[in-house]
């Protein structure tokens, strides 16, 4: 008899999808006018699980630790990231209360497929077997499609959560394909064991490399880096503005940290290999957001650019494949949460006469008619520059710092050329709203809760240079821990 | 003994005025009123904490003085570090000393959202002055790129009606240089395992990876001073940014190419700045007889001070490359020099303009009957421009020269060139704005110097004059500095030839 494998490490992950499941109860008894209330509980659940998922480091350390029988890791990385995910859905659900009011949409299951999708994270960012890693990917995912087309009565809405689903759907097959060809050459799924397989053998055969480049595929799709990002401005233009900034922050999160711990921990031994991979995309995908954004009218498409170019920067990290890069990528990660929930915060106030308006250019005077989110959105658009002192700047800092440091000169150069093609279209932004005369007023914007998310996003990002200590300090314990073995 | 931080207080004061400004509540009318004088007096108070920055500096020193540290980033060896010698005592003075010709130059001119403007105003006297003072690259490149911000901001929203496309391509250009020279601080780091200026300055590159080095500092640097032909940024933004916006931008901003060069392109890599003089010298030189070329032609009169300005910078970056105690000296001069005159001369164009609204130099004409005050304040300011000796510029342009005399005489000798070019455009200028008799009746009407309009001036003035008359107060603080660092250069070029005689 096989004995009890211990649940604990994965308490997190049972107690948030307890919670949706009984949110969901919830919903179904009371009906959509409980939507408010079913957001806030939706919104304690996460914290609580925040304060279950840091209980652990907390108390014992950032030791790892392997359970139900190999699948499930808990380690530094997790707890990290795991961190910046639930902080991501939590912000993401906080802003969306209002404008789903407002919209029409709110309904119960919102809040829950945000939980659920968060448990999907979850899952990923602790998966240790390939299964385990396709098993989350694809809750996080089917969650994710639900939310896309979350606006049933709209078009585009509805179109953005067919894409996403289709090609998602072409993704997890690729990945799924790749992880089939890695077991079917190397004999096994987990990832502690293929790591020791490739320390071991150095010529790994052309099976497993195409296996492992299929993985690189599907994991590339889901983070949006180019050449398969053709979903994100689709989606992200499409779907209601809360689910955009959902994904742009927690799912992206996820799906990178990911990404890191595929290649790092299992593939860790072919890092001459991967690379190429990864610096092909890094370059592909810091080239076309900043070049593709420069045109754009719509700013939720401007934003899906953005965010290609931002996951650019953070792939340079793992090109370089070392502790440093490690820790460029979650500084990184962490800061782009913080300047993207804002920007959306700021987007969600976008409204005239009761219309959304999405243009660029409707932003023009902005600085008149609402110093306030023009200042905020300045701040933002800067730190997404990389201009200092604002935390932006430390988060490419920390990135070109771990390239130059592997020795990847060039990807560096091609980095700092395309982030000065890139403020092009973040100073056009801050130029519409401070050098332009106003078109009109929007509606008056949210007050209450999105404003104290705006407030503190731009706290945060402004005053990040005063003490980066504890965030720098963090991911780097993080990262060490996971060359550390 | 335990002294006031005074490096932090001059660097941070500013910042606690814009923060003060930015809290007022009330009226547009009275807010703007209030932040004028807040802006005035914290200006003020910022200039009399480096005045005593300059009484608290010994000038037999070289080394790095009033030293400030404190922990920021400890696990990189990162930290928030101040300290100024002979060579940025000065160009701290500089920037306390504009601030407030800026305020109150723009008490009038301005007055479209004057409150985010006596914002970004001092909020960019805090950039300047920590940059100057930074001792760790990463802190000194924090404040030299976030410099950017406020002067975007600045030209994009009281400029011209071509402030659109000034604001983009300033940014754009020196964000392109400044990015590179974020990775060769990057590369310094891990060859030093420091960011600490005072470490890296000590420390000797490879050569082969001086190279590399110089060429990074060398395109954030270029692009700042700037040389040719990366100075096209410059007239479009001078044109366009308000007037107190072209006083910094000339003033100060410029200068930190010049002092980039100083503090780290000499002394970090002497061998590669041996081997890069010569196309420093050619791109100075080109510099300097073609944009005075250009300056002849200009209609607007703006254009010609913003063209005047490469030119002299061309000086600048000859003196500093000459890596001789009379062309460093002549440079530092100069730039300081520079400084005070273009900055003053562009106030000038700012009187007449906001008199007229026009730079166009064929709109003016016999100001002298009607505004003697003004022609003489302006006249001063174009002899020092034109190096008349007596002038703060006579100072500079002299030294370099034979610093450049010294190493190569026909750098010398094609940059003298200039000097005559530069007498030509400068009169030439001044004749066709202030002599003749007026024809125009608005012209006519035109009002003389204001008080607070001469309040600007004198002491502008007085230092023109007390630099070019005793130029050694500003010289004895610097040379100190300035002979170590010739020998750090030179120990380095002994060493190397010693190598390449073995």
């Amino acid at each position: 008899m096989i004995a009890s494998p211990n649940f604990m490490p994965a308490l997190p992950e049972m107690f948030l999808g307890g919670c949706a499941m009984l949110l969901l109860l919830i919903g179904a008894y009371s009906g959509d006018r409980a939507a408010r209330v079913v957001s806030w509980l939706a919104v304690a659940a996460l914290a609580a699980t925040l304060a279950l998922v840091l209980y652990v480091p907390y108390t014992a350390g950032l030791t790892r630790q392997v359970s139900l029988f190999g699948m499930f890791v808990t380690d530094g990385l997790g707890y990290f990231a795991k961190t910046l995910v639930i902080l991501g859905s939590a912000l993401s659900l906080v802003i969306s209360m209002r404008f789903n009011a407002r919209e029409g949409l709110a309904r119960c299951e919102f809040p829950v497929l945000v939980l659920i999708a968060t448990a999907g994270m979850m899952m990923m960012i602790a998966a240790n077997d390939l299964i385990a890693l396709y098993l989350g990917l694809e809750l996080q995912s089917l969650a994710l499609y639900v939310l896309a087309s979350f606006a049933r009565d709209s078009v585009r809405s509805t179109e953005a959560g067919l894409k996403y689903f289709v090609l998602g759907a072409v993704a997890s097959g690729m990945l799924l394909y790749g992880a089939s060809l890695v077991y079917g050459f190397a004999g096994t799924t987990n990832f502690d064991s293929l790591s020791k397989l490739f320390a071991d053998s150095d010529a790994p055969g052309i099976g497993l490399i195409t296996g492992i480049v299929f993985i690189a595929v599907g994991l590339a799709f889901k983070i949006s880096a180019v050449p398969f990002h053709m979903w994100t401005p689709d989606v992200y233009e499409g779907s209601p503005t809360p689910v955009t900034a959902f994904f742009s922050v927690a799912p992206k999160t996820a799906a990178l940290v990911l990404f890191v711990r595929v290649m790092v921990e299992p593939f860790g031994g072919l890092l001459a290999e991967w690379r190429q991979i990864i610096w092909a995309i890094a370059v592909a995908s810091m080239l076309l957001g900043a070049i593709a954004a420069i045109n754009q009218k719509n700013i939720k498409r401007l934003m899906a650019y953005s965010s290609i170019g931002h996951v650019g920067y953070a792939l340079i990290g793992l090109a370089a494949g070392s502790a440093a890069g490690v820790r460029g990528i979650l500084i990184y990660m962490a800061i782009y949460l913080f300047m993207n929930i804002g920007t959306f915060a700021v987007i969600l106030c976008m409204r005239r006469q009761g219309k959304l308006v999405e243009g660029i250019d409707d932003l023009a005077g902005l600085s008149r008619t609402h110093p306030g989110l023009a200042l905020a959105l300045a701040i933002f658009m800067f730190s997404m520059a990389g201009i200092p002192p604002l935390a932006g700047f430390f988060a490419k800092l920390y990135i070109f710092l771990a390239a130059i440091d592997a020795g990847l000169y060039a990807l560096a150069v091609i980095g700092v050329v395309t982030s000065v093609v890139g403020a092009f279209y973040y100073l056009r932004i801050v130029k519409l709203m401070y050098f332009d005369e106003p078109k009109g007023a929007f509606d008056r914007p949210f007050g209450g809760e999105v404003q104290a998310v705006m407030l503190v996003a731009a706290l945060v990002i402004m005053f990040f240079f005063v003490w980066p200590n504890p965030l720098v300090n963090g991911a780097d314990a993080v990262a060490a821990a996971l060359f550390a073995g | 003994m335990a002294h006031l931080p005074l490096l932090s207080i001059t660097t941070f004061l500013p910042l606690v005025g814009a923060l003060a400004i930015l809290l007022l509540r009330g009226g547009e009318e009275e807010t703007a009123r209030i932040a004028r004088w807040i802006a005035l007096w914290i200006s003020l108070a910022t200039f009399a904490v480096s005045v005593e920055v300059w009484a608290a500096f010994d000038p037999g020193r070289a080394d790095f003085q009033l030293i400030e540290k404190a922990d920021w980033l400890p696990d990189f060896n990162i930290g928030y570090r101040m300290g100024i010698d002979g060579i940025s005592l000065f160009f701290v003075l500089l920037s306390t000393f504009l601030t407030p010709i800026c305020v109150v130059s723009s008490w009038l001119a301005v007055t479209r959202r004057v409150r985010e403007y006596m914002i970004a105003f001092l909020v960019l006297e805090t950039l300047m002055v920590g940059m100057f003072c930074a001792l760790d690259l990463i802190v000194f490149y924090m404040f030299f790129e976030g410099v950017l911000i406020p002067m975007f901001l600045i030209i994009g929203v009281w400029g011209g009606p071509r402030r659109v496309y000034a604001a983009f391509k300033f940014f754009l250009f020196t964000l392109l240089g400044s990015v590179l020279m974020l990775l060769a601080i990057l590369a310094i780091y891990f060859a030093t395992g420091t960011t600490d200026i005072t470490e890296a300055l000590a420390y000797n590159f490879p050569p082969n990876l001086q190279i590399w080095l110089w060429l990074a500092f060398f395109a954030s640097f270029a692009v700042k001073v700037p040389m040719w032909p990366v100075h096209t940024w410059l007239p479009d933004a001078h044109v366009e940014a308000p007037t107190a916006g072209s006083v910094i931008l000339a003033g100060v901003l410029l200068k930190m190419g010049g002092y980039g060069f100083i503090r780290f392109s000499l002394p970090m890599f002497p061998d590669a700045s041996a081997t890069f003089a010569p196309m420093v010298y050619t791109l100075s030189v080109v510099a300097i007889i073609y944009t005075s070329l250009v300056a002849l032609a200009q209609q607007d009169m703006k254009k010609l001070i913003a063209y005047s300005s490469v030119a002299h910078m061309g000086f600048v970056t000859i003196g500093i490359f000459t890596v001789t105690p009379e062309g460093l000296q002549g440079a530092m001069i100069q730039m300081l020099s520079h400084g005070v005159v273009s900055a003053a001369l562009f106030l000038c164009v700012g009187v007449v303009y906001d008199r007229l609204h026009t730079r166009e130099i064929a709109r003016y004409g016999g100001l002298v009957n009607n505004m003697p005050r003004y022609a003489l304040a302006f006249m001063i300011f174009m002899l020092a421009s034109v190096g008349l000796p007596g002038t703060s510029g006579f100072v500079g342009e002299f030294l370099s020269l034979i610093g450049a005399y010294q190493v190569n005489t026909w750098v010398a000798f094609l940059a003298t060139t200039g000097l005559i070019l530069g007498a030509a455009y400068m009169l030439y200028l001044y004749r066709r704005v202030v002599f003749g008799t007026i024809t125009k009746d608005d012209v006519r009407a035109m009002l003389d110097l204001s008080p607070r309009e001469v309040l600007i001036f004198a002491p502008m003035i007085a230092v023109v004059l007390w630099m070019g008359i005793y130029p050694s107060s500003f010289l004895r603080p610097m040379q100190p500095s300035l002979a170590n660092l010739i020998e750090r250069v030179q120990v380095s070029e002994r060493a190397h030839g010693a190598l390449a005689e073995r």
